[in-house]
């Protein structure tokens, strides 16, 4: 049995800082997705929201608060929350739903309004939640934990100062094309190495920032699909696997990682697990994609997924980038659309703009960020508390 | 100016011991393996069903694992000092306990003092105050004469 989904449609609201409700960025990007897929609000069977935890309510409630939105029409409905793997997992949910025979055509929305600086946990004393202990007892910032990673990998595979800053020069040159992304701006490596140092030894421009924006996808039955397109993009996987027990790589937001005293470590961390999964389910391997969306929340994490998407082995992320293989017109380019280095992150909409980024990518659509002759393209994610998020996408 | 009492900012997560301060976890009784912060209900090992755990004082001596500091003061929760210092974090690896566990360096230490792989050893410090008692965590400090 095929597990083959079809992408029809896929929709963006610019990211920003534009201080306007969640709900208008999600609305936004969803008619946008609709108009893409011709297909009319009023046939979705099921809309699959990616919650967000900033924004009351309304965000913990997605898929109903967009389905209002967009004008109550009895779809069915799921909200999803899985942090920055959230889109993955209404994607996933929408996936299910028609492999499932029980709806054709669904929407998935995802939607942030994000305050400025750190993300902070909610508000309130919770001496039980890992969230809120991290930052009351030791000051445990997400660039905190991006940066301990960072200095390992600078440590173990001789990664220097210069790479880390190149991948944002890299990113800065795609995303200058992308009427979505919210910086669009060329860095050189000197300003890059230049900029204030957040957590040693990242810089500011090494760390995304996190911004307003929203993105939507219109995914149908092989069935549904061809009856309005030839060719449709289509979803091979989505891995959303958790870790393995004992899992022993410093993870957001713990403040101690599980014990390999009596247990051996897997064989595979978590990142690499989740690549896999997806390449197995995908039924493909990394000499077949034509480019990767990774999540650059530290430019030092993009050259760890390099690794992790086998494109490269474990230390090399840094030769990868130097031989200009992660550019565009390079051997596997990653971050075609400027990643969250152009970006900022949009929590629940992220994972899905990754999958927006590939189906453009894919179907010719990308302007003059455009990967030639793109054929398979996967993106990359972890959402903390254990959330894989990993999808692959053909033509 | 009153002296104040010392209280953990987490309770029940260390021991008050100024000498040699510890952190609390606990081993589980069927398989062996170690927690922290503490956990006593059900073992995570997915292979064991257990649930019966002894208490035990975590090594308080490691290596470090990565490092790394705070330039800028974190958000609330975090009760920052004003004007406020730059503080380093440390990721520790316990060799007995096989485990890593996170912390603050010790006041006035820097990322120029440290290297992956120094020995660093478990001390409480405050980490904020109200008018009657001082709140203390535990921290990480390298181990005097051990090779930088």
């Amino acid at each position: 049995m095929s597990h083959q989904v079809a992408i029809l449609g896929v929709g963006m609201h610019p990211w920003g800082k534009w201080g306007r409700n969640f709900v208008d960025y999600g609305v936004k990007a969803a008619r946008d997705a609709l108009a893409d897929a011709g297909v009319p609000w009023a046939d979705i069977d099921f809309v699959a929201g990616a919650n967000t935890m900033r924004c009351g309510y309304p965000g913990y409630v997605s898929g109903a608060t967009f389905a209002q939105a967009l004008g109550w029409s009895g779809a069915r409905i799921a909200s999803c929350y899985a942090a920055c793997a959230s889109g993955s997992q209404a994607l996933d949910t929408a996936r299910a739903q028609i492999l499932a025979g029980l709806a054709d055509v669904v929407l998935v929305v995802g939607a942030d309004t994000t305050p400025k600086g750190f993300l902070a946990p909610q508000k309130g004393d919770r001496p039980d939640d890992p969230d809120w202990l991290r930052f009351r007892l030791h000051g445990a910032t997400n660039p905190v934990y991006f940066a301990l990673h960072a200095r390992r990998r600078i440590e173990l595979y001789g990664t220097t100062d210069e790479d880390i800053a190149e991948v944002r020069v890299k990113n800065g040159k795609n995303g200058l094309h992308n009427p979505y992304a919210r910086y669009r701006k060329e860095f050189t490596l000197e300003e890059v190495l230049e900029s204030p140092v957040v957590s040693d030894p990242l810089r500011l421009y090494e760390i995304c920032a996190t911004s307003d924006g929203g993105a939507a996808i219109v995914v149908a039955s092989m069935d549904y699909a061809k009856r309005l397109q030839k060719k449709p993009v289509t979803i091979e996987a989505i891995s959303t696997i958790t870790p393995t027990f004992p899992s022993t790589q410093l993870e957001m937001p713990d403040l101690a990682t599980d014990s390999a005293a009596s247990v051996p470590a897997p064989e595979m961390n978590f990142q690499p697990a989740i690549i896999s999964a997806a390449y197995s389910e995908a039924g493909i391997g990394p000499d077949d994609l034509s480019l990767a969306e990774v999540y650059d929340l530290s430019t030092s994490m993009e050259l760890d997924w390099y690794e992790s998407l086998q494109l490269c082995p474990a230390g090399d992320g840094q030769k990868l980038l130097r031989d200009g293989d992660t550019y565009i017109g390079g051997r596997i380019p990653v971050n075609a659309s400027g990643g969250l280095s152009c970006f900022g992150e949009a929590v629940p909409a992220q994972a899905l703009a990754q999958v927006c980024e590939l189906t453009w990518q894919l179907r010719g659509e990308a302007g003059e960020r455009q990967v030639e002759n793109a054929t398979h393209g996967i993106t990359a994610n972890v959402g903390l508390f254990g959330h894989g998020s990993s999808v692959i996408v053909k033509r | 100016m009153s002296e104040k009492n010392t209280v953990a900012a987490r309770e029940g997560w260390y021991t008050l011991d100024a000498e040699q301060p510890r952190l609390m976890g606990s081993q589980c009784t069927s398989c062996k393996t170690f927690y922290f912060p503490k956990y006593e209900s059900f073992c995570r090992n997915p292979a064991c069903d257990s649930e019966t755990f002894d208490e035990v004082k975590l090594s308080h001596r490691g290596k470090i694992w990565s490092y790394t500091n705070a330039a800028y003061p974190p958000p609330p929760p975090f009760v920052a000092d004003d004007p406020y210092e730059p503080f380093a974090v440390a990721a520790v690896e316990l060799e007995k306990e096989r485990i890593v566990v996170l912390g603050q360096l010790a006041s006035g230490v820097t990322v120029d003092d440290v290297s992956i792989g120094d020995d660093v050893e478990l001390v409480l410090q405050s980490l904020y105050e109200d008018d009657e008692n001082d709140y203390v965590v535990w921290k990480w400090r390298p181990v005097s004469g051990a090779a930088t």
